[in-house]
């Protein structure tokens, strides 16, 4: 008998998105096959990897990293651009830590400021992200979105409880795209995106941002949501579920033990920096052949290895 | 599986004798394809008719045992291919990659990294459960490199196609019951003898994907089905195909010739990239390798490979749980509030991750709530004031503490008086309902 191949043909098919404006626009999505199946279909637009930047300091960095960002680390608007010049990333996601009411409270008048220089400091597509207080980011994103009209960013997150603000203010009165937050549930986000619609916000604005895990908390029920989500998308051709996906791995792996421990509090664990390396290119990974489109990344030596990576199973 | 109560009922003597114990071979013939009675239940049934039946209701894939004793795992045996259409069922196993060209010290540091990659997480132990040893054609030197690993008490991998070679390596550790990959389209026949007189399981390899096909194909009419297929490709692309194809066509094309677990060397594929390699054998832990070889294990690679395979093989229907106990942070001590929350593991490394962020030093005690989330574990009765008294009074917190404070989760905050009332002396402070404002929470705690 000879080999058979099992054909995968699906009706449905990821949107595509379009971010930034100009040369550097990107877009994602695009694909009627799982993710990075190159010999099953039209495998679309290869996913992109973003480079985490954030408006204040961020005193819970990583040390080496704090080194290495030293001279720019300060000023948002030289950081973007920094990144820009050295590490050429498919997008830069500056993320407003310094807007959370638990944290610093920048007001929304000076992270608007922030985000207009990091905006006009460089021609990379632009993620803004905010402070996990679905309030406060609701006015932000709103006066961040008007600010930067024409820039083509993405919003992340609207989420259930300030969707109305994100999405009628991002999306419809300012054209911006907006990703649309649930918390690692098929249903959740699949609400979301009809909520977001029902609003008036075009499909092809939306990205989804279905939650985020580090490896190792809880990674399965991310990596599951991924897959039914996109066979869903795809096998049943659920136009409610076919947005791109973006994950911002950076925000959690960063956190999590395995990076955060110091080699005093692990000394057989050996240098924290490495392990952050590792854990969030094992989690980019994860994610990317879960399904994601695009993801966020922090460490430098993170995003390279991911663009290879990426690179590597699609030549 | 396969086969319909219509197609069992052919292979029936079709007398309806009723020594089954059915009143006739139709009604037997349904009870046997819904899987309630077994064939053997008709005394006339043929051997043939029996061996039919029993390949058409094996499952699509093999599971594989390697390893001797304490060391022996199954690989294989799924049945699906994403994970929540039932369960992933065994986890891929690691090896890290020596060979015959490698200098003493250089193997010495490997050895080293393995012993010491050896830890506890969530009631698991990981570390790296096997060894392979690659022959490049220095025999002497790759017989003293096996022979000398063998104190690792790891199962061996002997990745080697000479067939001389390796029956001298197999001799040396047969009784561990090792993998021996290195059967080709060229050494096929030697191989397979030496697999069978030695009972150990072979990997087979080749170039593209329909090779390894007609090869495996081969084996089997060898008469040998204890197979495992090297899918590792050209490139990473090219490895990434094989590898899910080999599964899909198992599991969905029903074809029991791709039936095998797989090797992936994502050593070879990194090229001496470490990042690289922990990316792609992150991506094959996802993505179908039951056997993922590496360069070399350290903390650093090693804790998010196993955490992760750790969640992709939880079975979805029975949740995480984590240990309960008191945890520690920051090095805590008789001044350091105690934190509460519940077994679920979910919930416990979304709260000890905001601990662990705010570096304030603290406890975190974990009663046993039956692996739920905390609102449910409440509702549930399983999350009440006298859990959380045995809970405290057992874990010796009251002697060691000067100052005793329990902080509860804000979403349980009715409980407050109770807890109050079961534990007098302390201090009874109702939390954030959110874990995310943890860090806050107990910078502001005095």
């Amino acid at each position: 008998m000879a080999y058979t191949k099992v054909a995968k043909k699906y009706s449905g098919k990821i949107n595509e998105v379009t971010l930034g404006t100009g040369d550097k626009a990107i877009t994602i999505g695009g694909r009627n096959v799982l993710p990075l199946h190159h010999f099953d279909g039209e495998v679309g637009n290869p996913p992109k990897v973003g480079l985490e930047i954030t408006d204040i300091v961020p005193e819970d960095w990583n040390d080496a990293l704090k080194d290495l960002y030293s001279d720019v680390i300060g000023d948002a608007a030289k950081w973007a651009k920094y990144v820009e010049d050295n590490y050429a990333p498919d997008f830069i996601c500056l993320h407003f830590v310094g807007a959370s009411p638990d944290g610093a409270n920048k007001s929304v008048e000076e992270c608007v400021e922030v985000a207009k220089q990091v905006a006009d400091a460089i021609t990379t597509p632009l993620v803004v992200a905010g402070s996990k207080n679905d309030e406060k980011d609701g006015e932000l994103f709103a006066a961040v979105a008007e600010a930067l009209q024409g820039k083509n960013i993405l919003i992340l997150a609207a989420k259930e409880e300030n969707y109305k603000t994100v999405g009628a203010a991002g999306a419809l009165a300012y054209q911006q795209k907006v990703a649309a937050e649930s918390s690692v549930d098929i249903n959740l986000a699949k609400q979301l995106n009809i909520l977001m619609t029902q609003l008036g916000v075009k499909e092809e604005d939306i990205v989804m941002h279905l939650g985020s895990a580090a490896a190792g908390y809880g990674f399965e029920y991310l990596s599951s949501t991924m897959d039914r989500v996109i066979l869903a998308a795809l096998g049943q051709n659920d136009t409610t579920l076919q947005m791109p996906i973006i994950t911002p791995v950076a925000f959690d792996t960063w956190g999590v033990k395995e990076a955060v421990a110091s080699e005093t509090d692990e000394p057989e664990w050996g240098n924290a920096e490495e392990r952050g390396i590792h854990l969030e290119v094992a989690t980019a990974a994860a994610c990317l052949v879960s399904g994601a489109d695009a993801v966020i990344v922090r460490h430098p030596k993170s995003l390279q290895t991911v663009k290879n990576f990426i690179e590597g199973l699609l030549q | 599986m396969g086969l319909t109560g219509l197609d069992i009922f052919k292979l029936t003597p079709r007398k309806n004798c009723k020594e089954c114990g059915f009143p006739t071979c139709m009604a037997f013939a349904m009870k046997v394809a819904s899987g309630a009675v077994e064939i053997e239940k008709c005394p006339y049934i043929s051997d043939e008719a029996k061996a039919k039946l029993s390949e058409a209701t094996a499952p699509p894939m093999k599971t594989i045992k390697i390893g001797a004793g304490d060391n022996e795992k199954a690989l294989g045996g799924e049945t699906v291919l994403f994970r929540h259409e039932k369960t992933f069922v065994n986890r891929p196993l690691f090896a890290v990659q020596f060979d015959d060209q490698m200098a003493d010290d250089e193997l010495a540091r490997k050895a080293d990294n393995i012993k010491k990659v050896d830890y506890e997480r969530i009631g698991e132990q990981m570390h790296a459960e096997l060894v392979a040893v690659k022959y490049t054609g220095n025999k002497d030197r790759y017989l003293e490199i096996v022979k000398q690993l063998k104190d690792l008490n790891k199962t061996f991998v002997l990745v080697c196609d000479d067939a001389a070679v390796a029956a001298d390596a197999v001799a040396l550790v047969k009784e561990t019951k090792p993998v021996l990959v290195g059967a080709n389209a060229d050494n096929l026949e030697d191989m397979v003898k030496l697999a069978k007189d030695n009972g150990i399981v072979l990997g087979l390899s080749a170039a593209g994907i329909e090779d390894l096909y007609a090869l495996t194909e081969k084996a089997q009419g060898l008469d040998y089905k204890e197979l495992v297929l090297n899918t590792t490709g050209e490139n990473i692309a090219k490895t990434f195909e094989k590898t899910i194809e080999v599964r899909r066509t198992a599991l969905e094309g029903k074809d029991r010739t791709f039936g095998y677990p797989s090797i992936v060397f994502v050593n070879e594929l990194a090229k001496g990239d470490a990042y690289m390699q922990t990316a792609l054998a992150a991506t094959f832990i996802l993505k179908y390798g039951s056997i993922i070889v590496l360069e070399d294990i350290e903390y650093a690679n090693a804790l998010p490979l196993f955490a992760l395979r750790q969640n992709i093989y939880t079975d979805p229907q029975k949740p995480m749980r984590v240990e309960p106990k008191v945890y520690e942070f920051a090095n805590p001590d008789a001044e350091s509030p105690v934190l509460l929350t519940v077994d679920f593991a979910l919930t416990y490394f979304v709260v000890s991750g905001e601990i662990e962020r705010a570096k304030v030093p603290a406890y975190l005690a974990v009663p046993d709530a039956g692996g739920l989330s905390v609102l449910t574990s409440w509702a549930a009765g399983k999350l009440g004031a006298s859990v959380i008294r045995d809970m405290i009074k057992n874990s010796g917190l009251e002697e060691k503490l000067t100052r005793k404070r329990l902080v509860l989760p804000g979403k349980v905050a009715v409980l407050k008086g109770d807890v109050e009332e079961e534990l007098p002396g302390w201090e009874i402070i109702v939390g954030p309902e959110e874990a995310m404002q943890i860090p806050k929470f107990l910078r502001e705690l005095d």
